[in-house]
């Protein structure tokens, strides 16, 4: 009778599909925009409710038993003498440890045993004790379809150009630098790679630092003080959040990808009285106002709407900085990031930020801009003064997959790449909304989140998918609200169309065995974008 | 998985079930306790629906005869 239900009661209304059309004089965006998040349906969502309620009636079942000493408390706890004390593990987050976490905890930390390129192999283990503690079986799944790796563009791999020229670099320079980059760690290597990514980006000159998450952590406070305003967007990450609050400047928030428009808390209204009110109590004009966006969002892979808030940023006379962890090498013709996909000038956005770890196969982030803002960062920055510069081989294999994207090791190699993700991510979204998946963000972004929203289905998937063959990330609470879990893949130009196909082949058996089809949208197949009744309105290419 | 026999498919209802009230997270001895809560207020459903029904049903038979066995004198009773 539920199922009926499922099947008949439950309203879906679209809460936003917009597509902004070419307009032929003085248009912002020069292609179609689409980017949709479709409502949870009604009763999906009073199911995943009832779901997590039996959870924590349980919950509160096994908490009292292991206060009683009627179970085994397996779980960190004060010890005797500090019970009197505050306690120090009964917020929700630590009862969500204990109680739901645990119980799915084997989709998570798993552990891998070869290059995580477009296959991997995985280590074997079992829990005899319902997740608290792993042993290994001793065997290797070998040959997994890695949906999970950030590996966008494929250089991932252990052979070859980029690992050629890293083995050769290792055999000259070592692995270590033991210095920071302002004592001895400055290598020619990182002024090679600096100069090559300030070409890359388009802009005057770029410095890079070891570790992705640092250089926004790090930087954030050297560019923003006490007297400044932050506007940053409600889905940002945890380095860019950790970065805002570390600077002391004021943070507000604007709801996500909303720019322009009437709402309360889009971005123009936020500027607005920014410039109107000045600083809260003293109504001083505020010292700088920083926009902080993402490129692409990694927990709902929408894309953000650069082109407004470029428009917003040089009406109002503040900066923007833009963190392309994700979209760099992901998007755009020439693989050049956000910037390059709507055809932007580089030289409007002030602080370019990316990392290494995703499209390049490396580690590490980096900072582009003016000069004069690079050379500031180089003599104040935290993560320059105090933390070690990046590996030789590591700098090397950047340099080599970044002149492979440019073109300039003489192959096409590197624009078929970025032209093989585009053409994956195309397709698989394509089919997946064509199953009947809910399917969140934009139809050009290669992160694909699959809405999963109960919490026994988020073990399920991870677990179903496995035994056919296939690694998928599945992220619930605390990264995503509490009833919107997802299943993330993450598309690579190394996925050849057979992969993709035996992968949506297994999703769609999964889908109808863990009844996960829930979108009440159903695309027409064989067209080429989603058939709504705006698409009459599209003016002719 | 065969969806069309009945066995497998009231299985794979059961495992609907176990996904939606999140048993199947649950270890052995909690699904224990699940289901047999679950069954019990299930069979207190049921008997209530059946001693309730029953109760109305009968009265309505009842109050059903009387119209049929005396129509003239109840349509009087009822004007005044």
């Amino acid at each position: 009778m539920v199922l009926f239900c499922i099947h008949v009661l439950c309203t879906v209304q679209e809460r936003e599909l917009l597509i902004n059309h070419i307009v032929h004089n003085g248009g912002l965006y020069k292609r179609p925009f689409n980017e949709a998040f479709e409502e949870t349906p009604m009763l999906v969502a009073v199911l995943t409710y009832v779901g997590y309620g039996v959870l924590t009636l349980f919950g509160y079942l096994r908490d009292f038993m292991r206060q009683w000493k009627i179970e085994k408390c397996q779980n960190a706890t004060e010890r005797e003498e500090q019970k009197d004390f505050v306690p120090l593990y009964q917020d929700f987050e630590n009862f969500y440890n204990r109680n739901l976490y645990m119980r799915i905890r084997d989709s998570w930390n798993r552990p891998i045993c070869s290059v995580p390129g477009a296959k991997v192999d995985m280590m074997e283990r079992v829990s005899h004790d319902y997740n608290w503690t792993f042993t290994y079986t001793g065997r290797v799944i070998k040959d997994i379809i890695n949906m999970g790796s950030y590996n966008y563009l494929g250089f991932a791999q252990k052979t070859g150009a980029c690992q050629e020229a890293a083995a050769k670099v290792l055999s000259q320079y070592g692995a270590g630098v033991c210095s920071t980059r302002q004592e001895m760690g400055n290598l020619d290597k990182h002024e090679e790679l600096e100069k090559l990514v300030a070409r890359f980006l388009g802009v005057e000159s770029a410095m890079a630092y070891g570790m992705g998450f640092a250089t926004n952590s790090m930087n954030i406070p050297a560019l923003v003080g006490k007297g400044c305003l932050i506007l940053s967007d409600e889905l940002n990450h945890a380095s860019l959040v950790l970065g805002a609050r570390l600077s002391g400047a004021t943070i507000r928030i604007f709801k996500h990808n909303i720019i322009s428009g009437a709402d309360m808390q889009s971005l123009e209204k936020l500027l607005k009285d920014a410039i109107v009110h000045g600083q809260p109590r003293t109504r001083r004009p505020w010292k700088k106002i920083l926009i902080l966006v993402e490129g692409i969002y990694s927990m709902e892979g929408s894309i953000v709407r650069l082109p407004e808030v470029i428009a917003l940023k040089k009406k109002y006379k503040s900066y923007l900085y833009l963190d392309e962890a994700h979209s760099i090498g992901a998007l755009g013709p020439s693989g050049r990031g956000v910037v390059d996909y709507f055809g932007l000038n580089p030289e409007d956005v002030d602080v370019m930020m990316g990392t290494f770890t995703k499209s390049f196969g490396a580690a590490g982030g980096y900072i582009g801009g003016k000069k004069e803002l690079i050379d500031y960062l180089r003599t104040y920055s935290h993560s320059a003064a105090y933390a070690t510069s990046m590996s030789p081989p590591v700098v090397e294999q950047i340099i080599t997959s970044v002149k492979c994207i440019m073109g300039e090791d003489g192959t096409t190699i590197g624009r078929a790449r970025v032209q093989q993700l585009a053409e994956n991510t195309r397709y698989f979204r394509r089919r997946l909304k064509e199953m009947g998946f809910i399917i969140y963000g934009n139809e050009d972004s290669p992160v694909v989140p699959l809405m999963l929203y109960m919490p026994a289905k988020i073990g399920a998937f991870g677990r179903e998918m496995l035994k056919r063959n296939i690694g998928v990330v599945v992220v619930g609470f605390p990264a995503t609200p509490i009833i919107e879990s997802r299943a993330r893949f993450c598309l690579s130009a190394a996925h050849t169309k057979e992969m993709l196909d035996t992968a949506l082949k297994e999703i769609n058996e999964v889908g109808d065995l863990l009844q996960l089809k829930y979108s009440r949208r159903r695309l027409v197949p064989l067209l080429d974008r989603p058939f709504d009744e705006t698409t009459y309105e599209e003016t002719e290419d | 998985m065969d969806v069309k026999s009945t066995p497998s498919y009231l299985y794979w209802l059961f495992c609907q079930f176990e996904l939606i009230t999140c048993s199947y997270l649950m270890e052995p001895w909690e699904k224990v306790l699940f289901y047999s809560f679950n069954l019990a207020m299930l069979g207190l459903l049921l008997y209530t629906t059946y001693v309730c029904l029953a109760f109305h049903a009968s009265s309505a038979f009842q109050l059903l005869c009387s119209f049929l066995e005396n129509p003239r004198e109840n349509a009087l009773s009822v004007v005044k």
